[in-house]
């Protein structure tokens, strides 16, 4: 994973760079250059996910999400049988200080060649309203659904974990709060 | 300490600190007098090989976790030991068991190949396994709640005159061996193991052991224990036929598995420091030094029971451990043991023994005829108790997608 971002921090200023170019010389016909895209589906891979095992009401899931392709991806929303609802996310600090976490906006962008890590503490998907406990060593499907209306689904494992408490079950649990304040971080 | 013992120590250590003295000299006068400090700096580093003849670092070398058998078992032995013993929580059934073999399986697949766990909160410890392996065994219960036929021989132990067993340091639905050269992985291992344990099963005891620390010595080297005799020397060796035949079990769900024997054996050292050396070797029927048979000059010399001494009477008594141990020489075990020394309590200045640990097919026909003859006669247990006892089956090994125990869950 160390290689993967090593290069997305690489891709990210050569980027930029190009960028710069192109408004310098404001003759660059970058679009035709372009190969044609492959779904994001095909070209983002999770690896190391894991949700966290709770009685019921709302837990977490964490993962590496690594984009193979040149392209960025962004993925906009997820789907589990296992809950009600799944929100996208972040972690942030807000105008009082405090550490908040909230549903992002525009959802995870994966940036090509790159990867984005959602952890405990950081971005992560937000699985509510669970249809039953989540055990240690059960299963969890994940549909994902990516900018360009690819889908796909992962399965990932559900751990016992004593972080990520915040405010997955702390009273707000179950309900649809796109603003969940009372973050540990 | 024996001859080459002596040689070892001489022959590597003191020569390497004198050239890396020797070598930092040269290095600094010369590039302080010609160049400068910063060429000095790298001329010493570039020019001063001594210093990587003694780290050699090895945190990163691997043991393969997948195979027919699970590792830890024909693996060379490593420094280090953690043991749980636990128990299995009332509810935990066979969708439970299967649950729990899955996590323990991806947690030690990732482990020993120097990887964090899911969701381990301290990967950076992970990274240095250092030939980490995870074994893990299972008791008669956890077989009963897997729905299963166990084997006859998995139970506790007859009881022997020896024993003085505490219940907290015996038996256990399922015991985990986390073996490894680097304490630190162990510690976080056992620990990332015992996390993904809690839902199921409750920890009923935990035992540290140690063998010299990696690059001592070769590693093929016979362990001493802290009566300071070798100890498994008359083991098979791994990889040889009479090996697979000792330990491997077969048919079943136990084919490609073993049975692992654990016995915490109190060493009374303070007893032992009473006995004269010539006593020490009549009780076992080795020299120290060399642990050599005492009719034999080298260690791996076949013993002669039959030779009489100036005095008329065995060179090897009767009552010495390894006569007694060997019997006809029919049965055989792997012993692969662990030191241990606690602080000591009231008096004694230690607390000290051995994590004895042996793997054998059928522990009935193997292990406990021989400890029966040394429950009748052995010299050694007048300084030696059997405070601990745990029976298990180990599991056969998994390849990867698959996990530890499914052929007794799936």
């Amino acid at each position: 994973m160390n290689i993967i971002r090593t290069s997305t921090r690489t891709t990210a200023r050569v980027t930029l760079f190009a960028a710069a170019a192109a408004f310098a010389l404001a003759g660059c016909t970058a679009a035709a250059e372009t190969p044609p895209a492959a779904p994001a589906a095909d070209t983002v891979t999770v690896v190391d996910a894991w949700a966290k095992a709770a009685d019921g009401g709302m837990t977490g899931a964490f993962g590496t999400f690594a984009n193979d392709s040149e392209l960025d991806a962004t993925l906009v929303a997820a789907e589990s049988d296992a809950a009600g609802m799944v929100e996208l996310h972040e972690v942030i600090v807000d105008e009082n200080g405090q550490t908040v976490m909230r549903e992002i906006e525009g959802g995870f962008l994966i940036p090509g060649g790159g990867s984005r890590v959602l952890e405990p503490g950081a971005d992560h998907l937000m699985l509510m309203g669970l249809a039953a406990p989540l055990r240690a060593g059960e299963q969890v499907t994940l549909d994902l659904t990516f900018s360009d209306g690819s889908t796909t689904s992962i399965t990932v494992p559900v751990k016992d974990f004593a972080g990520a408490n915040e405010s997955y079950d702390d009273g707000h649990g179950g309900e649809h709060g796109e603003h969940m304040d009372g973050h540990d971080q | 300490m024996s001859a080459r013992d002596r040689n070892t120590d001489s022959g590597r250590v003191r020569p390497s600190r004198r050239q890396f003295l020797l070598g930092g000299a040269v290095a600094g006068a010369g590039a302080a007098a010609a160049i400068g400090i910063d060429y000095a700096t790298r001329t010493g580093a570039a020019s001063a090989p001594a210093p990587a003849q003694v780290e050699q670092i090895h945190g990163t070398v691997t043991v393969p976790f997948y195979g027919v058998h699970q590792a830890g078992i024909d693996t060379p032995h490593q420094a280090h030991a953690t043991l749980v013993g636990l128990d299995l929580l009332p509810d935990t059934d066979r969708d439970a068991l299967r649950r729990l073999m899955r996590i323990l399986t991806d947690d030690a697949a990732r482990l020993t190949q120097g990887r964090g766990a899911l969701a381990d909160t301290e990967p950076e410890l992970a990274r240095t396994p250092a030939r980490l392996t995870v074994t893990f065994g299972v008791g008669e219960q956890f077989v009963a709640r897997a729905g299963e036929a166990a084997p006859a021989w998995l139970r506790p132990l007859p009881p022997f005159s020896v024993d003085r067993l505490d219940p907290q340091l015996s038996d256990g639905d399922l015991v985990m061996q986390i073996a490894g050269d680097d304490p630190l992985a162990v510690a976080h291992a056992t620990r990332m193991l015992l996390k993904d344990a809690r839902s199921f099963a409750r920890l009923r005891w935990t035992q540290h052991g140690f063998t010299r620390a990696y690059g001592s010595e070769e590693s093929t080297r016979t362990m001493r224990n802290l009566f300071g005799q070798v100890d498994g020397t008359a083991n098979p060796r791994p990889g040889t036929p009479e090996f697979d035949a000792t330990v491997w079990a077969s048919g079943g769900w136990l084919a490609g598995g073993t049975s692992m024997v654990v016995r915490r054996i109190r060493m009374d050292l303070d007893g032992w420091d009473e006995l004269d050396r010539v006593g020490r070797e009549l009780s076992v029927g080795r020299t120290l030094a060399t642990g050599a048979p005492l009719t034999g000059s080298d260690e791996f010399d076949e013993p002669d029971f039959e030779a009489i001494g100036a005095s008329g009477f065995p060179v090897i008594p009767d009552f010495a451990h390894m006569r007694r141990a060997r019997g006809d020489g029919r049965e055989r075990i792997f012993r692969r043991s662990f030191n241990y020394d606690a602080p000591g309590l009231g008096e004694s200045v230690s607390e000290s023994g051995l994590v004895f640990i042996s793997f054998q097919a059928d522990p009935d026909a193997q292990f406990v005829p021989m400890q029966r003859r040394l429950d009748e006669l052995d010299l050694l247990n007048q300084w030696t108790t059997p405070i601990g006892s745990s029976v298990v089956a180990i599991l056969p090994g998994c390849e990867e997608g698959g996990y530890i125990g499914e052929t007794l869950l799936d």
